[in-house]
């Protein structure tokens, strides 16, 4: 779960790691008092989940009250990246002498926690990793003896930092390591952490990620900064994922949801995972236009596999519906036979006219084959492969039946 | 017997009076695997399937000569159970239980590297070196295993468990039998990469080419085709990268937990580019699978 920018802060600051001065503000009037309380020039930075929102006209600045209320009015009409701008932070704008960046998160080669930094941060960061890799100075650290002074001492040598500095960089090093130990994070990165005119250290942006699958263990912790947990997409979902999302939640048995939306004329009940992503990269590679993304796996039970049939089924533009899956262990076959024709039976559809294929094997096979059978739906068993049975979809669809 | 598995293979279910370890200790039970002992804390003097249920894995090592652990219990409890694992003795841990805090597996793995222990998993629905033992849920009951599992010399290792059944089956619907097949697991981290595994495979005898089924997200592929690469590894290797339209839809996540790309960072083109320099043959549909493995089978 991705924090934004004012809960980051409203934490880091906690453990006392330095951060303009600011506050969220909803509307352009708020924006106008805060901006006359500072008394200077301002920054106003969108709170969406997007990343480089900079270069999408995310963070602006005014002069004055006036100007503020007027770019805030501005941004809070703005969309970013299908985001809806619907808080600002408004925060004091620091004079800026220089950008660093420190972060940590773990490495899944070296399967260790890892801590980063480098004397050139700020938005260009990855393009600073490609092309001046010298620059980025990474250490490995054991799980279990967490960030030591000594090696955060080390590593903020690389900053190049005037006098006393460095000894300021080593505090804020080990508090972030400290923050990211204890909530759970898998990436918490000061970008940019800003040297400003006055000598001091300031984290000017951070970007903050909390282990989904730790929120169990940390919803006390994020209480106490009024953060909830919440889905965390790269784009906000449509009515129907939602609806898919609802299927899957309503019964814990199995998995048939995780539904992404595309525009295309080719209804899908595809899984589990690996086959899910094998048997879409088929589809497209054959031409084919594929109307959602779907998992369906882990013994998912008649009644829920059904519901996400019926909606695939009647998503405007679906022309037909093919169910592909991988072999089967644990799942049942004929459950997501039954599934399948009982969504269509409940939707009144024609299934000897209406272009469906089946291809499906493992556990109770053949009991789901004589179901198949007898309402006349064209299907597939292990001899066809997954691959195979894409393209014959494809086929389906253009042919209408 | 190829690698991880052999004939002294003796198994400790942790979690085993749960509803998922019943029915995976019944499969491998039939499937010939040597289920000496379970754990459950308060369940002791119980049996499943006739196995011993004990309060500690300490007390179940006790009775019970084992080298083997599968780890099926809560999220919130897989750490300790690992840990309890290994400090009782146990040499390979199969961690089938997902969704396990990255923090706490980065403590698992780096416990285990201290004991000299070796861990598969999270997330991994187990292995199965076939017609002899099998680990975890992989392949589901015994009938469904023998259909898709042959024993033979390819070696499949793969980031899905679904998918570890179908390409099995697939070969071995094609002639082509299984020297092993593991389910790495579909983490962001894993106790065993490919990376970790391909030493062990150059070693054994039985294994004459390497199947990898991978996924978008992580630098697994990345560090195995520099691996490959760097000690010019001397068995040949077929891979699919499942999952190539992830790569134009940066930060949405698919399936296991760790199938996210952001920019260049996991995406499949990446992947298949560095595969295919450092010599590993990279199909682009699943079922070419077949014929890559055929012609190095031929050709050794």
């Amino acid at each position: 779960m991705r924090l934004y920018e004012f809960e980051s802060k409203k934490i880091l600051s906690s453990y006392s790691i330095p951060v303009p001065k600011g506050r969220v503000v909803t509307s352009s009037q708020e924006a106008r008092i805060f901006a006359q309380e500072i008394g200077g020039p301002i920054a106003l930075k969108a709170q969406v989940l997007a990343t480089g929102r900079g270069k999408m006209g995310g963070v602006r600045f005014a002069e004055s009250p006036q100007e503020a209320e007027q770019v805030a009015q501005e941004m809070l009409k703005a969309e970013i990246q299908g985001y809806a701008v619907k808080s600002l932070l408004v925060e004091e704008r620091l004079d800026i002498e220089r950008e660093l960046y420190v972060g940590c998160t773990y490495d899944d080669v070296k399967k260790t926690p890892l801590i980063i930094c480098s004397s050139l941060g700020g938005v260009d960061i990855n393009e600073v990793s490609r092309k001046h890799p010298e620059k980025i100075h990474k250490s490995s650290i054991s799980s279990f003896m967490g960030l030591q002074p000594y090696k955060a001492w080390e590593l903020v040598q690389n900053l190049d930092l005037p006098a006393k500095l460095p000894w300021a960089a080593q505090a804020i090093l080990l508090k972030l390591w400290g923050f990211f130990s204890q909530f759970d994070a898998i990436l918490a990165e000061i970008n940019p952490l800003v040297l400003t005119s006055r000598g001091e250290l300031a984290a000017l942006d951070a970007h903050i990620e909390i282990e989904d699958d730790a929120l169990f263990r940390q919803k006390e912790r994020l209480g106490r900064f009024q953060i909830e947990e919440r889905e965390d997409k790269a784009r906000p979902p449509t009515p129907f994922e939602i609806e898919a999302a609802q299927i899957d939640k309503a019964d814990y048995r199995g998995v048939a949801g995780r539904v992404i939306q595309f525009d295309g004329n080719l209804g899908l009940l595809i899984g589990a995972g690996g086959g899910s992503l094998t048997t879409f990269d088929a589809i497209l590679r054959y031409g084919g236009k594929p109307a959602n993304y779907c998992e369906v796996g882990g013994n998912a039970p008649v009644s829920k596999i059904c519901k996400l049939a019926k909606l695939v089924l009647s998503k405007p533009g679906v022309e037909g519906i093919a169910v592909i899956t991988n072999v089967y262990s644990n799942s049942r076959v004929d459950f997501v036979a039954r599934g399948l024709i009982k969504a269509m039976v409940e939707l009144g559809m024609d299934l000897k006219s209406y272009p469906v294929l089946f291809r499906s094997a493992g556990a109770f096979e053949e009991e789901g084959y004589a179901i198949l059978r007898k309402y006349g739906i064209r299907y597939y068993d292990r001899s066809v492969s997954m691959d195979e049975a894409a393209g014959l979809a494809v086929e389906m669809i253009k042919k209408g039946s | 017997m190829a690698i991880l598995l052999s004939d002294s293979t003796r198994v400790i279910v942790q979690g085993i009076t749960g509803r998922e370890a019943v029915t995976f200790t019944k499969a491998m039970l039939d499937y010939g695997t040597r289920v000496v002992a379970g754990v459950t804390p308060g369940k002791e003097g119980h049996r499943v399937y006739g196995v011993p249920v004990y309060n500690c894995v300490e007390t179940a090592m006790r009775n019970h000569e084992a080298n083997t652990s599968v780890v099926s219990v809560p999220p919130g409890f897989a750490k300790d159970a690992t840990f309890e694992a290994m400090d009782a003795g146990i040499e390979l841990v199969n961690v089938f239980t997902e969704r396990i805090p990255r923090g706490d597996v980065a403590q698992m793995i780096e416990f285990a590297r201290q004991k000299g222990v070796r861990i598969v998993g999270p997330n991994s629905l187990g292995m199965i070196s076939p017609g002899r033992v099998k680990l975890g849920p992989a392949g589901g009951p015994l009938s469904e295993c023998n259909r898709a599992f042959t024993r033979g010399s390819v070696a499949v290792l793969s980031r899905s468990g679904g998918m570890l059944t179908e390409t099995c089956s697939l070969l071995s619907q094609n002639g082509i039998g299984q020297s092993i097949a593991i389910n790495i697991g579909g983490d962001p981290i894993v106790g065993s990469a490919f990376f970790d595994l391909l030493p062990l495979l150059e070693d054994d005898p039985e294994t004459k080419a390497i199947v990898l089924f991978c996924e978008p997200g992580t630098f697994q592929e990345e560090e195995t085709a520099r691996f490959v690469k760097e000690t010019s590894y001397s068995k040949r290797i077929v891979a699919f990268i499942a999952g190539s339209f992830v790569d134009t839809m940066p930060g949405m996540r698919f399936g296991h937990a760790a199938v996210i790309v952001h920019g260049e960072s996991g995406a499949t083109r990446t992947k298949a580019k560095v595969m295919r320099e450092a010599g590993i043959v990279v199909v682009d549909f699943h079922s070419e699978i077949v014929a890559a493995v055929k012609k190095i089978l031929n050709q050794s």
